[in-house]
């Protein structure tokens, strides 16, 4: 077939696109992969029996708003690299200034915390299960993540995949708050961190062969 | 004139012929489209001098990416850096192939390049997109003949073919995509 006469195939009997493609696609996907996030934290770990009380803590809403916070400039993230020739600007600096702020708090909070609780002040008791527990309550809100992003057109499919990732963790951290007793600035730092990095590094491996159109 | 407010005038028309096309004005979308194909042979001419029998097949694979992807052009951004991502992000993904594939096969045929001649015009394409289109399942291939090759409505597809508007709609859709899928080997 010739260039021209594909022109003509393409351009025939199209009507108006719908505007706004990529919430259509983010929206449900990103609801979808909460919900289920949110029952899979629900019905294997359960929520932390005195929420009520957590609630109370201001360190509680520190750590919601710090995990909600790097959700939403990894959408940012995610949304930008979804389409052509956008460019990511100051988003990576917004990040990384998320990240350094609660290093800033745990720093502080070691400094003037007793010698001998600043160890259980970073490990506290659940060290060992939180960075994956939070990958796996990623897995849905990941797979949902990539199911959107195949629907728009990345270029950068190694960042894409990263971004994905990333969205897809601290997303599954903000669930995973909601199970976790610990409070600790230096433990969210840690912990929290590396449990979102287990899925950016995965989305930045299979970024290219899962994105690739 | 300069050479910049012309580069600005060009950039402006082309991106109203877009966006009218994505209005639904299918004249413009034509019109846009054939503009874009002249500009991306120049863009791939450029860059692939060493393989010139892709040019036309990278043209055409970007076109139908374009197409696939439209919804994803934000009317805020410069139009430029959009075609220019997508063509870039093309060229990129043909090179990987080829290399892929030349790790299995020897490039023997490197001689060759001396019996190239050097050539201006829009070649023909290597690989038939029309054949292509035969290979899809009746349920793409049918709705995207009838509606975009015979002209007929969407309405008058489904009647003939027995499938539902959406079905038809839904399967010229799947099918440009499956079309793209197609070109790139999976």
């Amino acid at each position: 077939m010739k260039t021209d006469d594909l022109v003509m195939l393409l351009a025939a009997g199209e009507g108006p696109v719908p505007s706004h493609a990529a919430a259509r696609r983010f929206a449900p996907a990103l609801g979808l992969g909460m919900l289920v996030a949110g029952l899979m934290m629900v019905g294997l770990l359960g929520v932390r029996p005195d929420l009520a009380e957590a609630a109370r803590l201001p360190m509680f809403w520190v750590k919601l708003g710090y995990v909600a916070i790097l959700a939403v400039v990894s959408l940012m993230a995610v949304l930008r690299l979804s389409r052509p020739g956008v460019r990511l600007d100051k988003v990576p600096a917004a990040l990384v200034a998320s990240v350094l702020s609660m290093w800033v708090l745990a720093a502080f909070v070691l400094i003037h915390a007793e010698p001998a609780q600043r160890m259980g002040m970073v490990f506290g008791n659940t060290w060992k299960e939180c960075p994956s527990l939070i990958a796996m309550l990623s897995l849905p809100i990941f797979a949902a993540t990539l199911w959107a992003m195949r629907g728009l057109a990345p270029t950068r499919l190694k960042w894409a995949g990263a971004a994905a990732g990333f969205l897809s963790g601290s997303m599954g951290a903000v669930i995973y708050s909601l199970h976790c007793p610990n409070l600790d600035a230096p433990f969210i730092g840690t912990w929290y961190l590396l449990g979102i990095l287990i899925p950016t590094l995965v989305g930045a491996l299979l970024g290219p062969r899962l994105l690739r159109w | 004139m300069t050479d910049k407010s012309r580069l600005n005038e060009d950039e402006e028309r082309l991106r109203t012929l877009l966006l009218q096309g994505l209005g639904g004005d299918s004249v413009a979308y034509h019109a846009f489209l054939k503009e874009l194909s002249r500009r991306l042979r120049g863009f791939f001419r450029r860059r692939l001098t060493g393989l010139p029998d892709e040019v036309e097949d990278l043209v055409q694979e970007c076109l139908i990416a374009i197409h696939n992807q439209r919804q994803t052009y934000d009317a805020r951004q410069p139009l430029t850096a959009w075609v220019h991502a997508i063509a870039k992000y093309k060229l990129v993904d043909l090179m990987r192939r080829r290399a892929r594939h030349d790790l299995l096969n020897d490039p023997l045929d490197d001689e060759m390049d001396f019996a190239t001649p050097s050539d201006d015009e829009a070649s023909d394409a290597r690989r038939d997109v029309g054949e292509l289109l035969d290979r899809l399942p009746d349920r793409q291939r049918l709705p995207i003949v009838h509606t975009k090759l015979e002209g007929l409505s969407i309405a008058e597809t489904a009647q003939l073919t027995g499938m539902s508007e959406s079905a038809v709609k839904v399967g010229v859709h799947r099918g440009l995509k499956a079309l793209a899928a197609l070109i790139r080997g999976e």
